[in-house]
C-alpha cells in the first residue's frame, strides 16, 4: 500500500514501469554502460584473456539459471542445484580416475545421474504434493551428502584426469570461448522450447494459475515434474562444464552457487510467483553477475563487495516486478468505467 | 445446549475430536510430538550403543552447545513460518553481529557497549525485511535470499577476512561454559529462557493467536482488525535481534568474530522448525515441537559424531530426517485412507452418526 | 464418473420434444441441439436447481433470465463441466452426454464465456485466446504469426482494438470480457453459452458483440444467453426462459412476452420472512457524503439512523460491496467524506473502523468471514482479543464464556464453542460471523449477503437477529440479491446500477418490480405502479 503511494507522487513510476517491461533489453543496456565504465578505468577489462575467463564462468552459471528458470516459471523453485552440480562434477571425475570408460562415456554418466536426481526432486514433490522449498532444501543436504560419500576424504586433481581434460575450458571457436557457445546453444533450445512448443506454453500456464490450467486440461502436476527433471539435467552439464573448468574438484565444490543461480533467475526478470520471465533473461542475469564480480577485480575494489551487491540487486529487480504489477492493476482499475 | 432450541433444516453435526485449542492443534501436534519423542529415544538409544560416553554430562554440555545458536534463530522461525512467510537472512545477520562485535571490540569499544549495539543492528536488519515484506509486499522468499547476500557482504566488508579473537576469558566462557558444577552450558539457560517466552507467547497469548491467524488465512484476519503488516515485520525485527544475539553466542563459542561466522545455518534453522512439525504453508505448528526438534537434532548428530560419521556425511541424515518428515504425513494419510477403505468394506461402519462429516 | 445418473432411466431417445420435426436437415432452425432434462443439484442445505429442464434450439438465441441466485449460473456450470448435477440428463444433438470436467465440455463443442474472466494474466491476449488449440506449423511449433493474425481478426470481427501481443495483467475487466468471449468464438461451437457477458462492456462493444452472435445464430448455432439486462434479452433473443428459485417457471417466445412480463416471472419468490419488527428510529448515526471510487462507484451520499435498516439492492458488481469496503477502511475513497455521530471518519484500515464503531460481516464467508480450522471462541474473540486481554494472556475461560453468551444468544447449533468452524453447516458458520462482529459491540452493522447459501431455517433465525439488533439501537446497512429480504427488512431501499444510487425507495413504497427496475438501469420507480419521485422526502436524498 504505502508502495502505491509513493508511486503515484513521484516521476519514477514511467521509467521503472518502461525498466520492467522487458528486462532482457535493459540488463543488456545496463551491461554495456557498465563495460564501457570498467574499460575506462581498467582497459584490460577488454583483453581477450579477461572476456574469456568472465564469460565461461558465467556460462557455467547461466546453464544452471536456465534449468532453474523452468523451475521458476512454474511457480517452484529448485535449491538442490548446487548440490547436483558438485556431485556430478565429482562423480565424473570418479569415474574418470578409477574406471578406463572414455570422457564423452563419464560425461554421459554424469548427465543421466543429473537427470535421475532431479526426477527425484520432481517425483517427491508431485507425488506427495509438498512444497517445492522444503524438498529441495532436503535433497541440497543429500545430494552434498553424496559427494562426500564419493569423494571419502579424497580430492580429484589434475592428474587423475586423461591429459588435456581442462583444455576445452580454454578453447574457442571464431574467438568464442566454447563454454559460451554451449550456454548460447543451451539457452536458445530451452527458449525455442518454452517459446514454440505447447509444453513450453503449459509451464507458463501452470506458473500463472495453477487451477485454470487444470481446467483447461493441462496436466500440472506432469508439467513440473518434467520442469525439475530438466533443471536437474541442466545442473549436471553445469557440473560436468566446472569439472572441466576447474580440474581440481573438492567435495565441496559448488557450494553455495544455488545463491547466484537463484540471484540470476530474479535479476533476470523471471518472478518468483511464477508464469512470466523468459530463460535468455536467466542467462543475461548470470553474465550480469559475472560482470559485476569481474568490475570489482579489475577495479581493485574490495572483493567483499560483492556479496553487498547481489543483494542489492536482487532486492531492486523483486522490487521493480512488484512495482511494475501494482501500476499494471492501478490502470486495469482506473479504466473500469 | 442450544439443541432443543435448533431449527429444523436438515444438518449435520459432527463430533470433532475434542479439540481444546484447536489454533494449536494440541490433538494433531500431540501426535506429531509423540512421533519426535520416539525418535529422540531411538537416537538416544542408537548413541548409548555407539559409545558409552554418550550419556555422559559433558557429552550433554558438548551436543546441546554445540546446537543452540541455531535453536535460537528456530524460536522466532517458527512464528515466521507460522505467518505464512520466510526468513532466510538469519544466518547472514548472525554473521553481520559478529563481524561488527569483533570490529566494535578491535576498536577498543567495551562490551557493555558493543551488545547492545549489536543487537540493535540485528533488529534494523529485520526491520529492513520486515518493511519490504509486510508493507511493501514482496515475497519474503526472495527479499530475504537478497538480504542473505546483501548482511553477509556486509559482514565481509566490516571486518574483511581478518578474524578478531582477543575477547575477555569472561565473555568466551560464556559460549562454551557451563553452570558450575552441572553440565548444563550458560547457553542452554539462555535458550531455555527465550523459549519459555516464545512457548507463551505462540500458545498463551493473543499475539499467538494473531499469529496463527494469519497463517491460515490472511484475508479472513485482516477483516477481523488483525493488523497484519505491523505483526509481520515485528516478527522480523525479533528474528533479526535473535539472530544477532546467536552471532554474538556463536563468538563468544568460538572465541573468533568473523564475517563468516555461520555461513550455511539457515538450512539447519529451517530444517529444525519443519522437523517440528510446523507447516511450511503457514498456520500450523508448535514451539514445544520445535524444541524437542532442536534436542532430536542435536542427539543424532552427537550420536553421529560418537559413531565417527563426520560431520559431511551428517548432512545427508539432516536432509533425510527434513523430507521424511514433510513426507511422512501424506503417506499417513494415504495409508489411513486405504486401511479405512478396506475396513468399510469389510464391517460397514455399525454407526451411521460417525461417518457424518469427516472434515479434511 | 461417479455421478450416478440418477435419471438415467429416461429413454435415450432421438425424438425430442413434441412438435418438433425429429430429423430435420442439419442445423435446421428448429432442431434441438441441446437439452437439458429434469437437472437438479443441491450444495449443502442449499437446493440451486430443482427439477429443471431447458431445450436449446440448433439456430436460435435463447435468454435465460432470473434474479441473482435463481438458479443461472448453476446451469451454466452445468453444462461447463464445473459442477456435475446430482441428477437429470443432458443430451446433444439428441445424444445423452456426460460433462465431467471442462475439457469434456470444450470437445463437445460447448463454448462458454463465464461471468468472471479467468484468465493467465501473464500470456499475451492473443495466447490466452488459443491456448488450448494453438495453431502450429511443421514439428509442432506454434505459429505466433498465424496465432496472432486470427487473434486480430476475431477482435476486429468484434469492433475491439486490443494489442493481441501485449499481456493480460494490466487490462480493463471488459478487455478481459472481450477476450473471454473471443475465446468461446475462436473453437467451432456446437452451443454458446454467454453469461452476462455485458456487464462490463460498451454499448458500441455490446452492439458488436450481438452482431457476432447473431451470425453465430444464422451458422446454427445454439445460443444460450444469460442476462440481467431485460432490454438486451428483447433486441436479440428468440426465446426467453425464466427461473426463479432454482426452478424452471416458464419458457416462452420472446415476442409473446413484456418486460412486465418478465419482470413477473422474475419476482415473487415464495419464501418464508422474518419481517423486520417496527423499531423506534433514531438521530443519524452514519452519514456518507458524495462518495466516490474510481472504477467501483460514484458520488453515493446516504444517512443511516439508529435502529433502522438499510437496505441495499442492485445487480452483482453494481457496487454495492465496494461501499461497504470503503465503510470498512479495507479500501480508501478518492473523494466525498463519511460521519459517523456528526463526527469526519477516517478509515485506514478495519482496525480504525472497528475503533470506531463499524462492523462488516463480507460477502465471502470462507475467504473473508472465518478462519475454518478456528473454533467457534477463537473466531468470534479474533477482532477483540487485544481488548479482551490487555494483559497479552488469553483466559481461555473469559472467552469461552463470551462466546457462549453470543452462541446461546443467536442460536448458533454447535457441539461446543470449542468446535470448529469449517464442522458447523453454513447458516451457523454465517451466525459465528455475525457474533464476531456483535461482539466488538458496532454502532453500524454492515450486512453483506448475510444468507446466501444458508437453509432457509438459518435464513429466518438471521432475519430474527438482525431485526433485534436494529430494534436494541443499533444502524444496519443490508446488501442483499435476495429481493424479498431486501423489501421484508429494510426501513429504506437504496438501489445501486453501475457504481450510483439510482433510486431510494422507502419501505411503504418498495416492491420487486420497482427495485428491480431501477436495478436494471431503468429509471427508478418510473413504470412500476404508482411511487412518483417521493423518496427524495426521506431522509438523506441522493443529493
Amino acid at each position: 500500500m504505502s508502495v502505491s503511494w509513493a508511486v503515484h507522487r513521484t516521476r519514477l513510476g514511467p521509467i521503472l514501469g518502461a525498466l520492467g517491461r522487458s528486462r532482457e533489453l535493459t540488463l543488456t543496456g545496463v551491461m554495456v554502460v557498465l563495460a564501457v565504465l570498467v574499460t575506462v578505468r581498467a582497459p584490460n577489462f577488454l583483453a581477450p584473456d579477461n572476456l574469456n575467463q568472465v564469460t565461461v564462468l558465467a556460462a557455467i552459471i547461466a546453464i544452471a539459471a536456465v534449468g532453474e528458470a523452468l523451475v521458476v516459471i512454474t511457480r517452484e523453485v529448485d535449491l538442490s542445484v548446487e548440490s547436483t552440480m558438485g556431485l556430478i562434477a565429482f562423480v565424473v571425475g570418479a569415474v574418470l580416475r578409477e574406471h578406463s570408460t572414455s570422457v564423452p562415456e563419464a560425461w554421459a554418466m554424469g548427465l543421466g545421474l543429473a537427470l535421475v536426481l532431479g526426477m527425484v526432486n520432481g517425483a517427491i514433490i508431485t507425488i506427495f504434493r509438498v512444497p517445492s522449498i522444503v524438498v529441495t532444501l532436503g535433497t541440497l543436504n543429500v545430494y552434498r551428502g553424496l559427494v562426500f560419500f564419493v569423494a571419502n576424504g579424497t580430492q580429484i586433481s589434475l592428474s587423475d584426469l586423461p591429459a588435456g581434460y581442462t583444455n576445452p575450458a580454454t578453447q574457442t571457436i571464431f574467438g568464442v570461448p566454447l563454454f559460451v557457445i554451449v550456454a548460447v546453444l543451451t539457452t536458445t533450445l530451452a527458449a525455442v522450447a518454452l517459446h514454440s512448443t505447447r509444453f513450453g506454453r503449459q509451464l507458463y500456464a501452470v506458473g500463472s494459475d495453477r487451477e485454470a490450467a487444470t481446467v483447461m486440461g493441462i496436466h500440472s502436476r506432469w508439467v513440473i515434474f518434467v520442469a525439475f527433471s530438466l533443471c536437474g539435467l541442466l545442473a549436471g552439464v553445469a557440473g560436468v562444464l566446472w569439472g572441466v573448468e576447474f580440474g581440481t574438484i573438492y567435495a565441496t565444490s559448488a557450494s553455495g552457487v544455488v545463491l547466484q543461480v537463484v540471484a540470476a533467475v530474479v535479476v533476470g526478470g523471471v518472478a518468483i510467483s511464477g508464469g512470466s520471465g523468459t530463460v535468455v533473461g536467466a542467462a543475461i542475469g548470470a553474465l550480469f553477475l559475472g560482470l559485476i564480480n569481474n568490475a570489482l577485480l579489475l577495479l581493485n575494489l574490495p572483493q567483499e563487495l560483492l556479496q553487498v551487491i547481489y543483494g542489492a540487486v536482487i532486492l531492486i529487480a523483486v522490487a521493480t516486478d512488484a512495482f511494475v504489477r501494482l501500476r499494471a492493476r492501478g490502470t486495469r482499475q482506473a479504466v473500469v468505467p | 445446549m442450544t439443541k432443543e432450541r435448533a431449527v429444523a433444516a436438515p444438518e449435520s453435526a459432527p463430533v470433532s475430536p475434542a479439540v481444546a485449542r484447536p489454533w494449536a492443534h494440541p490433538s494433531v501436534l500431540a501426535r506429531w510430538e509423540f512421533f519426535l519423542v520416539l525418535i529422540l529415544g531411538l537416537f538416544v538409544w542408537m548413541g548409548t550403543r555407539v559409545s558409552p560416553y554418550f550419556l555422559t554430562p559433558s557429552n550433554f554440555a558438548n551436543l546441546t552447545s554445540a546446537m543452540m545458536e541455531v535453536a535460537i534463530m528456530a524460536l522466532p522461525a517458527t512464528l515466521i513460518i507460522i505467518a505464512g512467510e520466510i526468513d532466510l537472512s538469519v544466518e547472514s545477520t548472525l554473521g553481520l553481529a559478529s563481524a561488527i562485535l569483533g570490529f566494535l571490540w578491535a576498536a577498543g569499544v567495551p562490551l557493555e557497549v558493543d551488545i547492545p549495539l549489536v543487537l540493535a543492528v540485528g533488529g534494523l536488519a529485520g526491520l529492513l525485511n520486515g518493511l519490504l515484506v509486510a508493507r511493501a509486499g514482496l515475497p519474503s522468499l526472495v527479499v530475504t535470499l537478497g538480504t542473505l547476500a546483501l548482511y553477509r557482504g556486509l559482514a565481509q566488508v566490516v571486518l574483511g577476512t581478518r578474524a578478531i579473537s582477543d575477547f575477555p576469558s569472561g565473555f568466551t566462557a560464556f559460549g562454551f561454559g557451563t553452570v558450575p558444577g552441572s553440565p548444563i552450558p550458560w547457553t542452554l539457560i539462555v535458550f531455555a529462557m527465550l523459549g519459555a517466552v516464545f512457548w507463551f507467547v505462540a500458545h498463551a497469548t493473543w499475539i499467538g493467536r494473531q499469529v496463527f491467524a494469519v497463517g491460515k488465512n490472511k484475508d479472513a484476519a485482516r477483516y477481523a482488525a488483525v493488523d497484519v503488516a505491523a505483526l509481520k515485520t515485528a516478527l522480523f525485527v525479533v528474528s533479526g535481534v535473535l539472530a544477532a544475539l546467536a552471532g554474538i553466542i556463536l563468538t563468544a563459542r568460538f572465541s573468533s568474530a568473523r564475517g563468516d561466522n555461520g555461513s550455511g545455518l539457515v538450512l539447519t534453522v529451517v530444517t529444525i522448525v519443519l522437523l517440528g512439525g510446523v507447516d511450511i504453508n503457514g498456520g500450523k505448528g508448535t514451539i514445544p515441537g520445535v524444541i524437542l526438534a532442536v534436542f532430536t537434532l542435536a542427539t543424532l548428530q552427537s550420536a553421529l559424531n560418537l559413531a565417527g560419521v563426520s560431520g559431511d556425511y551428517q548432512t545427508v541424515a539432516v536432509g533425510l530426517l527434513l523430507i521424511v518428515s514433510i513426507t511422512a504425513p501424506y503417506i499417513a494419510r494415504q495409508a489411513r485412507t486405504v486401511i479405512g477403505r478396506v475396513l468399510r468394506a469389510r464391517h460397514p461402519p455399525p454407526d451411521p452418526v460417525a461417518h457424518g462429516e469427516v472434515v479434511g | 464418473m461417479g455421478d450416478a445418473p440418477g435419471a438415467g432411466s429416461s429413454v435415450r431417445s432421438r425424438v425430442d420434444t413434441p412438435g418438433v420435426a425429429p430429423d430435420g436437415p442439419a442445423d435446421s432452425p428448429s432442431r434441438s441441439r441441446l437439452e437439458v432434462r429434469n437437472v437438479s443439484k443441491r450444495f449443502d442445505a442449499t437446493a440451486a436447481l430443482t427439477d429443471v429442464s431447458l431445450e436449446l434450439r440448433a439456430g436460435e438465441i435463447h435468454a435465460l433470465v432470473g434474479e441473482n441466485g435463481a438458479g443461472k449460473s448453476t446451469l451454466v456450470k452445468i453444462l461447463a463441466g464445473v459442477h456435475v448435477p446430482d441428477s437429470g440428463t443432458i443430451l446433444l444433438d439428441g445424444v445423452e452426454v456426460q460433462i465431467p470436467d471442462p475439457v469434456t465440455a470444450r470437445l463437445l463443442g460447448i463454448a462458454v464465456v463465464h461471468q468472471e474472466p479467468r484468465l493467465f494474466p501473464d500470456l499475451s491476449v492473443a495466447e490466452n485466446v488459443f491456448l488450448a488449440h494453438p495453431p502450429t506449423r511443421r514439428l509442432g511449433a506454434i505459429s505466433w504469426a498465424e496465432m496472432r493474425q486470427m487473434a486480430a481478426a476475431l477482435f476486429e470481427e468484434l469492433g475491439v482494438h486490443l494489442d493481441v501481443g501485449a499481456t493480460v495483467r494490466g487490462l480493463s475487466m471488459a478487455d478481459q470480457q472481450l477476450i473471454e468471449i473471443a475465446k468461446a468464438l475462436s473453437v467451432d461451437a456446437r452451443v454458446l453459452i454467454l453469461d452476462e457477458p455485458t456487464s462490463a462492456l460498451s454499448a458500441h462493444e455490446v452492439e458488436r458483440l450481438f452482431a457476432i452472435v447473431r451470425r453465430a445464430r444464422d451458422r446454427g448455432v445454439a445460443v444460450l444467453f444469460v442476462s440481467h439486462r431485460l432490454e438486451e434479452v428483447f433486441e436479440l433473443c428468440d426465446r426467453a426462459t425464466v427461473f426463479r428459485d432454482g426452478r424452471h417457471i416458464i419458457t416462452a417466445s420472446v415476442g409473446d412476452l413484456t418486460t412486465a412480463d418478465l419482470v413477473r416471472h422474475m419476482v415473487g419468490r415464495a419464501v418464508t420472512l422474518f419481517p423486520k419488527a417496527e423499531a423506534p428510529i433514531g438521530e443519524v448515526l452514519l452519514e456518507v457524503r458524495h462518495l466516490s471510487r474510481p472504477g467501483a462507484f460514484q458520488d453515493v451520499s446516504f444517512k443511516v439512523h439508529a435502529g433502522e435498516i438499510v437496505g441495499m439492492a442492485g445487480l452483482v458488481g453494481a457496487g454495492r460491496t465496494e461501499i461497504a469496503r470503503v465503510l470498512f477502511g479495507i479500501d480508501q475513497a478518492s473523494g466525498g467524506e463519511m460521519l459517523l455521530d456528526g463526527r469526519p471518519l477516517h478509515l485506514s484500515s478495519p482496525s480504525a473502523a472497528l475503533r470506531a464503531g463499524i462492523a462488516y460481516v463480507p460477502e465471502d464467508r470462507h475467504r473473508d468471514g472465518l478462519i475454518l480450522d478456528f473454533s467457534i471462541t477463537d473466531n468470534v474473540t479474533l477482532p477483540i482479543l487485544p481488548r479482551l486481554f490487555p494483559h497479552l494472556l488469553v483466559h481461555p475461560a473469559t472467552e469461552r464464556t463470551l462466546a457462549r453468551g453470543f452462541v446461546d444468544r443467536l442460536r448458533v447449533r454447535a457441539t461446543s464453542v470449542d468446535q470448529l468452524v469449517q464442522a458447523l453447516s453454513g447458516g451457523n458458520q454465517q451466525k459465528v460471523v455475525i457474533a464476531k462482529w456483535l461482539a466488538t459491540h458496532p454502532k453500524v452493522l454492515i450486512l453483506d449477503e448475510p444468507t446466501r447459501g444458508v437453509d432457509i431455517g438459518a435464513k429466518v433465525e438471521v432475519h430474527r437477529i438482525v431485526s433485534e439488533l436494529a430494534a436494541s439501537g443499533l444502524g444496519i446497512v443490508l446488501i442483499s440479491s435476495d429481493l424479498p429480504e431486501v423489501l421484508a427488512m429494510s426501513d429504506r431501499i437504496l438501489v445501486l446500477h453501475e457504481g450510483r444510487i439510482t433510486a431510494e425507495i422507502p419501505r411503504a413504497e418498495a416492491s420487486e418490480e420497482r427495485v428491480m427496475f431501477a436495478a436494471t438501469g431503468h429509471d427508478g420507480g418510473a413504470s412500476a405502479e404508482a411511487g412518483g419521485p417521493s423518496e427524495a422526502s426521506h431522509a438523506g436524498g441522493t443529493a
